[in-house]
């Protein structure tokens, strides 16, 4: 009975990996709606997986010891057979069922997490324009008129509609806890609908490879309520500089950055790349100056990390 | 000097150092030794010339098996760097260069080699030709492939490789991210390799269609033989896909056209959706042989036919189409929207119900039967489970709202690894074990073969199981370090270890090449696996004409029928042969792309003028050339065939 072994094995891997890390894996610990419609896909999915690979392991394991040459008597000829289009519409039938199913399931799901979340009341959403560059988030709230650099404040209770384009590689913003990731491309800009339910901090990076500084390319993210948001955003008004062009041509060049909060955003002088399409680029050449640099650990330094 | 700086490796370690030296010692070697036990006549007249499909099958095998080092060798730094949070083994550049080359090597190198391998090894035989259409052809394909690969393995000595993945997504790859030569290695010798598996999907589908033994009617070939035809169908439909994007690409990169950079109208996204136009239908080009191997294997230790053959070679007809109607799923998150998601999820959840099929045809293939388990018998029962996980995960992926948070994800990279390992490496490891015999008249030893099948299938779940978890915990694909705080750590230790099991699977199995080598008994017969189908049917070793008399067929199993219901299989008397003649001309427009193509990689214009000369004279050669092939008369054979028999 050494088949079984296959099994053993891993049901011992998903043991012990269960065991270590006490069910808190991040895209199932969702704190928002999208995130939970994810999870709950996901869960769904396991379940019906689980079914079909029990079902092809149990078969496995029954064929293997009840069809061994040992078992049989030496003069056993095992017949010949077609095919039977019982058997096989069966064979057929079961998986179409399921895919028609998970069909259903995950083009529900697509519009969920494609619209502007549910269960929000009327509130307006917040907009956030976020965008990347080698390898940083700069994250400019239009409305709020202010800017800032790799990391995030939202409110909670209220549906938020993230603006992405990239200044350079296509990177992909991903906050796991709230909802899955999107790309942010330098000749477009793509939405992302998310909502956080609860304050708390969570990570958020990119997660699409992108180059050098790509490990490190995270930010951090802060939900509060509503009243605290607007504190924190008037604070900011009070006491951080103006983002002018010159200072974001510097926050442009390649390298890691700290945090840093800024009045106004980039938005005025170069605006995302929206409505017209790929390329007839107002920013170009921009990326192209900086791009002799490549020691990132100067950069650090260079710049002045204004925490909030 | 000026000159010379290009060639330089832009952020050398001592690693690379210590490989150079390692390549020019082993070099000299080879030839020393060349020299030395005066080879070199041999090497030429039998290998390098050769148009024989058997010999050109056995040397994409051994490509194939130096590949899977170069790419283990890889997987292995990745692993290690990766084993504990924020380790210093590999810097982000490194890193970035090495899993990079693991892909494509992995890919391109190692796995499309092995299936092709045994397609020229094994498709003649089993339908009872002598060769394959165009003999010389098919030298020119092996040697595109062995110089594209060449070309691509010298890139992190000479030069710097390439850095943005295998998938090479602009505009991360262009001239703009991407300033080392790297990504030009990658758009030039992966062009070379894959002129040459062009031409062998079309070598391949007309030798199937026009060269099959009288009889074999197409619902009558041995499901290897169907698996191949359809695979070759799929590599002729999307190699153009990919021959046109890597000329974009280098155009791109070389001559300042802008497809897909971020400026003056350059579109990023049209690189995405024709690479994996491409890319999808090519991991159904590598599983489909897989499968075809497979059913090969059950039915021949089951000592059963293979259960419902038509719904196999249906499910492999719907397959093949569903595979170019998929690849948007690479990229659910760019923003398409519900509509176009919806679609391609749909679609590509599809292509779990004919695979399924195919498993479970597999399992009743089991029922009633006598199984043996032999070593690709046990690679098979391994390869079903496992298989099966990375199957179901796939189409986790497949629904395409769950997928936002499963891309790029280690979660992505444990389900490919699922699939590709047990699905393909298992199957070529099968095969190997399968044809040795056939290929050099002696058996590997069963017990360490086995061994090394346990070790290896453990070691899968080991190394790839763990990914799963800490995907979904966050950590995202590609990312050359962690911090501690993630508590990425142990579950990454563990997948480490299992690399190494993968490792030690690998020793085992070139230490059974080794071992069988010395020991194994050379007195075995031309059927020693008792199988069923027309390449065990010929001589061990295969004589160079195949078979002395073309064979008769009435089923799928011809030699089964001879076996036990007295069919003939050889009517007739022995005639001349007409065979191809071997030809220096493959080997040597080959050698003169390989200079063609590193001309290009360092923009040497005035050489590659000359290359591209040279490349046309051997093609006007060709053209110009008298070649009629020889004729093998009826004495040789009959000399041959009584040599073989006695022996
Ligand atoms: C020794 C066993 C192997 C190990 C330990 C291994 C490990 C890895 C790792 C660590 C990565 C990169 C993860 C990251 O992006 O950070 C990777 C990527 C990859 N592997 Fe493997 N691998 C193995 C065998 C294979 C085989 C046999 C194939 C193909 C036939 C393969 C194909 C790939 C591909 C295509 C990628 C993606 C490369 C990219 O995204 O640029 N691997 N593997
Ligand atoms: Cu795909």
């Amino acid at each position: 009975m050494k088949f079984k072994w296959p099994v053993l094995s891993v049901l011992f891997v998903i043991a012990t990996v269960l065991a270590g890390c006490d069910n808190r894996l991040l895209v199932l610990d969702p704190k928002g709606p999208q995130a939970a419609t994810q999870a709950k896909d996901i869960m769904l999915s396991i379940g019906i997986m689980s079914f079909i690979v029990i079902a092809v392991f149990a078969l496995l394991a029954f064929m293997l010891t009840k069809y061994r040459a040992s078992k049989q008597p030496k003069d056993y000829e095992p017949p010949h057979i077609e095919g039977n289009a019982i058997v096989e519409a069966i064979c057929v039938g079961i998986p179409i069922l399921i895919v028609a199913y998970l069909s259903f399931v995950s083009v529900q799901s697509n519009y969920k997490v494609e619209a502007r979340p549910e269960g929000y009341g009327d509130k307006e959403p917040l907009v956030v324009y976020a965008s990347s560059s080698n390898w940083k988030w700069h994250f400019s709230y239009p409305e709020e008129g202010i800017e800032t650099v790799n990391y995030l404040y939202i409110p909670t209770d209220r549906p938020l509609e993230f603006k992405l384009y990239s200044y350079g590689p296509i990177t992909s913003f991903w906050i796991p806890q709230l909802g899955g990731q999107k790309y942010a491309m330098s000749d477009m800009v793509t939405t992302l609908h998310l909502a956080a339910d609860e304050p708390g901090e969570y990570m958020g990076r990119n997660a699409n490879f992108s180059g050098k500084g790509f490990a490190e390319n995270t930010f951090d993210v802060t939900a509060m309520p509503q009243d605290e948001f607007d504190d924190w955003v008037k604070e900011v008004k009070k006491t951080a500089k103006p983002l002018t062009e010159e200072k974001f041509n510097d926050l442009l060049e390649p390298g890691h950055l700290g945090k840093s909060t800024y009045t106004g955003t980039h938005l005025d002088f170069s605006p995302a790349p929206e409505g017209h399409h790929h390329g007839s680029s107002d920013e170009s050449g921009k990326s192209n100056e900086h791009s002799e640099h490549d020691s990132m650990d100067d950069m650090h330094s260079e710049h002045e990390s204004m925490q909030h | 000097m000026d000159f010379f700086d290009r060639f330089a490796i832009p952020h050398a370690s001592p690693a690379i150092y210590a490989s150079m030296v390692a390549i020019v010692l082993t070099s000299v070697a080879i030839v020393a030794g060349l020299t030395y036990f005066k080879k070199w006549g041999y090497l030429w007249r039998e290998w390098l010339t050769t148009v024989d499909h058997k010999r050109i099958g056995i040397m994409y095998l051994l490509s194939a098996l130096l590949m899977l080092f170069r790419g283990g060798v890889d997987a292995i730094m990745m692993r290690a760097q990766l084993a504990a949070p924020e380790s210093k083994l590999l810097d982000a550049q490194h890193y970035n260069e090495i899993f990079t080359t693991h892909g494509v090597v992995m890919i391109l190198f190692m796995a499309m080699p092995f299936i092709i391998g045994f397609m020229n090894f094994v498709v003649p035989l089993q339908i009872g030709a002598r060769d394959v259409a165009f003999p010389r052809l098919n030298a020119i394909s092996f040697w595109l492939f062995f110089m594209g690969a060449m070309l691509f393995n010298i890139s992190f000595v000479v030069g710097g490789s390439p850095d943005a993945g295998w998938t090479s997504y602009f505009p991360l790859a262009g001239n703009e991210f991407s300033e080392s030569v790297g990504t030009n290695y990658y758009m030039i010798a992966i062009q070379i390799a894959g002129i040459g598996t062009l031409m062998t999907g079309i070598n391949f589908m007309t030798t199937i269609l026009k060269m099959r033994a009288p009889g074999m009617t197409l619902m009558k070939m041995p499901m290897f033989t169907w698996s191949s035809l359809i695979t070759n169908a799929i590599i002729v439909f999307a190699f153009p896909v990919l021959t046109v994007l890597l000329a974009m690409g280098t155009m791109d990169r070389l001559f300042g056209t802008q497809f897909f950079t971020t400026e003056n109208g350059g579109m990023d996204m049209l690189w995405a959706n024709f690479f994996w136009v491409w890319g999808h239908p090519e991991v159904y080009i590598l599983i489909l042989p897989a499968f075809g191997i497979y059913s090969q294997v059950i039915s021949t230790f089951a000592r059963r036919n293979l259960y419902g053959y038509k719904s196999m070679v249906w499910s492999m007809v719907i397959i093949s189409l569903l595979s170019f109607l998929v690849w948007v799923h690479h990229f659910f998150t760019m923003g398409q929207g519900a509509l176009a998601n919806s679609i391609f999820s749909i679609t590509t959840m599809a292509i779990a119900v004919p695979t399924g099929v195919k498993i479970f045809n597999w399992l009743l293939t089991l029922w009633k039967g006598k199984i043996v388990i032999t070593t690709p018998m046990l690679y098979s029962m391994l390869f079903i489970p496992l298989f099966t996980i990375g199957g179901v995960t796939g189409v986790m992926l497949g629904m395409s709202a769950a997928d936002y948070q499963y891309h790029n994800t280690m979660f992505l990279v444990a389900h490919f690894h699922m699939v590709i390992i047990p699905g393909v490496v298992f199957a070529m490891l099968a095969g190997l074990t399968f044809y040795w015999p056939k290929m050099f008249g002696f058996m590997l030893n069963e017990r360490i073969g086995k061994l090394t099948a346990w070790i290896i299938a453990i070691s899968t779940l080991v190394a790839f199981m763990p990914m799963f978890f800490t995907g979904l915990d966050g950590q995202a694909r590609r990312m050359y370090t962690y911090s501690e705080a993630t508590g990425f750590g142990p579950l990454n230790m563990i997948s480490f270890v299992g690399a190494l099991g993968l490792a030690a699977g690998f020793v085992l199995l070139v230490y059974n090449v080794y071992y069988s080598t010395r020991y194994a008994s050379r007195d075995i017969s031309a059927d020693p696996w008792d199988a069923r189908t027309l390449e065990w049917a010929t001589h061990t070793p295969v004589p160079s004409y195949n078979f002395a008399v073309e064979p008769q067929v009435s089923s799928e199993e011809p030699l089964w029928d001879a076996k036990k219901n007295g069919h003939e299989l050889f009517k007739g008397e022995y005639k001349e042969i007409h065979m191809p003649n071997n030809s220096g001309v493959p080997f040597i427009m080959s050698s003169i792309f390989f200079v063609w193509g590193f001309s290009f990689v360092f923009s040497l214009w005035i050489p590659l003028i000359l290359a591209t000369i040279g490349i046309f004279a051997c093609m006007t050669h060709r053209s110009f050339e008298k070649d009629h092939g020889h004729h093998i008369s009826v004495k040789e054979i009959e000399e041959t065939e009584e040599k073989l028999r006695g022996a």
